[in-house]
């Protein structure tokens, strides 16, 4: 079992299962909106140009975030699936 | 008469679908406990007559950013008899436990998917009777882009009101309590129902990310999609342009010369000098206007905007602000109203006072006219496209500076998390509709102020009785000799003083008020116009025109939506510094280089 890191630590196209979701009460209910949950599938797509926002897509939802607030989120990473 | 909430989250079509629906008759109006205005309109379901109000877009019924209090307050003041809840069909995972707070208010309620093809396209497939049983609620699928589905889902929506019979505001109250254990609910629903293919397909969506995301090619393709809808607003508009230019030319030769010729010449000055050759001038620009806010409506109906935001997040995140402020900087260029009404969507107040500081500063259409007028008249052809360019860098640069100034006054941690909609074509009637509702409210706020606007510059301009027109006699040319101390060390004439004043109302007014202030009008005008300032005085016009005090309201918007005097009087008195400021420099260091 690998270990736990923070989501913002990702490489695009990896996938990760999500462990938990920290934060404050105002970012765990929005990310819980848009799908962030334990358990779930997360694939880090891309990241933006000049330490700019992260593209991650979970089941059919896409969004972007930044580091910051990726890295309240501790995942497990997964073998790589060929994108 | 019954009445219908609207409700979804964003990006579920659900306004496409309100327009399909009631055809754009929509009106906009106040609601009891609600502080800003929503949309509704009256249509015909089965036997009933339905006002259908469309609610802003939610994630959260419990939840607490603006748009999420706007939708509680409404339900909790508001007599409602069914809710319509618009699901996006592709992200029922996250979306169904929306649909079970809605049930849990104990209203009657018909949930629709939307979007059924895109969930196809997904692979994902939807066993309709299944979800219906399993939430207790009726359930309709439907595309609102393309209208299918849409008698169905009226027909529903009919069954519902004819059978079932909407709570008391009290029960509402009640109901609208937090409830945490739905997560779970959804999971069974999901199983039971939906099914996701093993393996998401590899979507178009995907294919134009990594070209349109590229970390060094995004950027650079951003701006020169940017150019081309700046550069197609002039290749479409211009011809426009002209068109109307003679048609007001010829109606006035033709019909309202000998009609008004037995007037006094006074009447007949105000009349055809004044409010004639102002509103023609002005028109002459609605063309401009039209394709720009069409084109805008294309891209922001395409999906390319919260790319927009995501390749612009790193830039913004430095000036204090975030990616969304970036699109909504670019919604200023069209008009600086709906780009601050816009920012509704961040929670975090500093951040949204900041962005509503820079919002005034986008080069807004109306600025554009009179851009585009100075440019052509004072630079010849060739060089007059990269003066316009250099204004819209120069928008830019008043943005950042203002944001680097008031970043630490108005510092945020609002988080950054927004959703990347997959890439949709826009439809000709989406965008039709949205250009339209734009341009509709354009021209009505813009002719009043122009009607009236221009009435007031030729009075000034014109009495006393007996003085030169926008002479020094006159009531402007008083007060235009009462600004100069101020207005000549940035190269600004005693004519153009009286157009700024004009220019505070609306920018609209401000050729209007070219036009009486030289009483002429088109070529005439701009060959006078040009003769009186060289590049560097017109530039300096233009930059001050830029930055200082966008329009009357805009002043207004500001004071709406931050709900506050003194940061309104922050936003009108900081912009004027700020141009003054800039044009100052800019005029007296090129006066000093020899220019």
């Amino acid at each position: 079992m690998p270990d736990r890191k923070p989501l913002s630590r990702l490489h695009p196209g990896e996938d990760a299962v999500i462990a938990a979701v920290e934060g404050s009460e105002g970012l765990r209910q929005r990310l819980a909106a848009l799908g962030f949950r334990a358990g779930r599938v997360v694939r880090l797509l891309r990241r933006g140009a000049f330490s700019g926002p992260l593209h991650v897509r979970l089941g059919t939802t896409e969004v972007a975030l930044r580091a910051a607030e990726a890295s309240r989120v501790s995942v497990k990473p997964m073998a790589a699936q060929p994108a | 008469m019954k009445r219908v909430a609207l409700v979804g989250m964003p990006n579920t079509g659900k306004s496409t679908l309100f327009n399909r629906i009631t055809g754009a008759h929509a009106r906009v109006g106040n609601w009891p406990g609600v502080t800003v205005d929503l949309a509704s309109a009256k249509v015909l379901v089965g036997r009933h007559m339905v006002e259908l109000v469309d609610l802003p877009g939610l994630y959260d019924l419990h939840g607490f950013s603006d748009d999420e209090l706007v939708v509680r307050h409404f339900l909790e003041n508001t007599r409602i008899d069914a809710i319509v809840l618009v699901l996006n069909a592709s992200q029922l995972d996250r979306q169904l436990a929306l649909a079970l707070q809605v049930r849990a208010l104990g209203v009657p309620a018909l949930v629709l998917l939307n979007m059924a093809d895109e969930a196809k396209r997904y692979g994902i497939e939807i066993d309709l009777a299944s979800l219906s049983k399993g939430l207790g609620l009726p359930v309709a699928s439907v595309s609102a882009r393309y209208g299918t589905g849409q008698p169905e889902a009226l027909h529903a929506l009919a069954r519902l009101l004819d059978t079932e019979k909407g709570p008391g505001e009290a029960a509402l109250r009640d109901a609208l309590a937090p409830d945490h254990q739905r997560e779970a609910e959804v999971e069974r629903l999901m199983r039971s129902a939906v099914v996701v293919s093993e393996r998401l397909s590899e979507l178009a969506s995907g294919r134009v990310d990594r070209v349109a995301l590229h970390p060094w090619l995004g950027l650079p393709l951003f701006f020169l999609a940017m150019l081309a809808v700046f550069q197609a607003v002039f290749w479409i508009g211009a011809p426009l342009q002209d068109a109307v230019e003679a048609l007001f030319d010829a109606v006035r030769k033709a019909a309202l010369e000998p009609a008004l010729a037995g007037l006094p010449a006074l009447a007949r000055g105000l009349l055809l000098d004044g409010i004639w050759a102002g509103i023609g001038t002005v028109a002459a620009f609605v063309p401009l206007i039209v394709v720009f806010f069409f084109l805008l409506a294309a891209v922001e109906d395409s999906g390319y905007l919260s790319r927009a935001a995501f390749l612009t997040d790193a830039l913004m995140a430095r000036l204090g602000l975030d990616g969304r402020a970036f699109v909504m900087l670019l919604m200023g260029f069209g008009c600086n109203v709906p780009a601050l009404m816009g920012t509704r969507v961040m929670r975090d107040r500093p951040m949204r006072l900041l962005s509503m500081l820079t919002i005034p500063m986008s080069l807004c259409s109306a600025r554009l006219q009179v851009f585009v007028f100075v440019a052509a008249a004072v630079f010849p052809p060739a060089r007059a496209p990269w003066v316009l360019f250099g204004l819209y860098l120069a928008s830019f640069a008043a943005v950042v500076a203002t944001a680097l100034a008031f970043r630490r006054r108005f510092a945020s941690h609002e988080p950054f998390v927004i959703e990347l909609p997959p890439y949709r074509m826009p439809t000709a009637r989406q965008v039709w509709m949205r250009g339209w509702l734009e341009v509709k409210h354009f021209l009505r706020r813009a002719t009043t102020f122009i009607f009236l606007g221009v009435i007031a510059v030729w009075m000034l301009t014109h009495l006393p009785a007996g003085a030169a027109p926008a002479g020094p006699d006159s009531y402007a040319g008083w007060i235009g000799a009462a600004l100069q101390p101020a207005l000549a060390p940035i190269g600004i004439d005693e004519k153009l003083a009286v157009a700024l004043i004009f220019g505070f109302v609306a920018k609209e007014v401000v050729i209007g008020a070219f036009a009486v202030i030289f009483g002429l009008e088109g070529d005439a005008l701009a060959a006078q116009f040009a003769q009186g300032m060289d590049g560097v005085s017109a530039t300096s016009f233009m930059l001050f025109t830029l930055i200082y005090t966008p329009c009357l309201s805009t002043v207004a918007t500001l004071r709406a939506e931050s709900k506050s005097a003194g940061f309104t009087a922050l936003a009108v008195c900081w912009p004027i510094a700020l141009a003054w400021g800039t044009s100052f420099l800019f005029y007296q260091g090129m006066r000093a280089l020899g220019f």
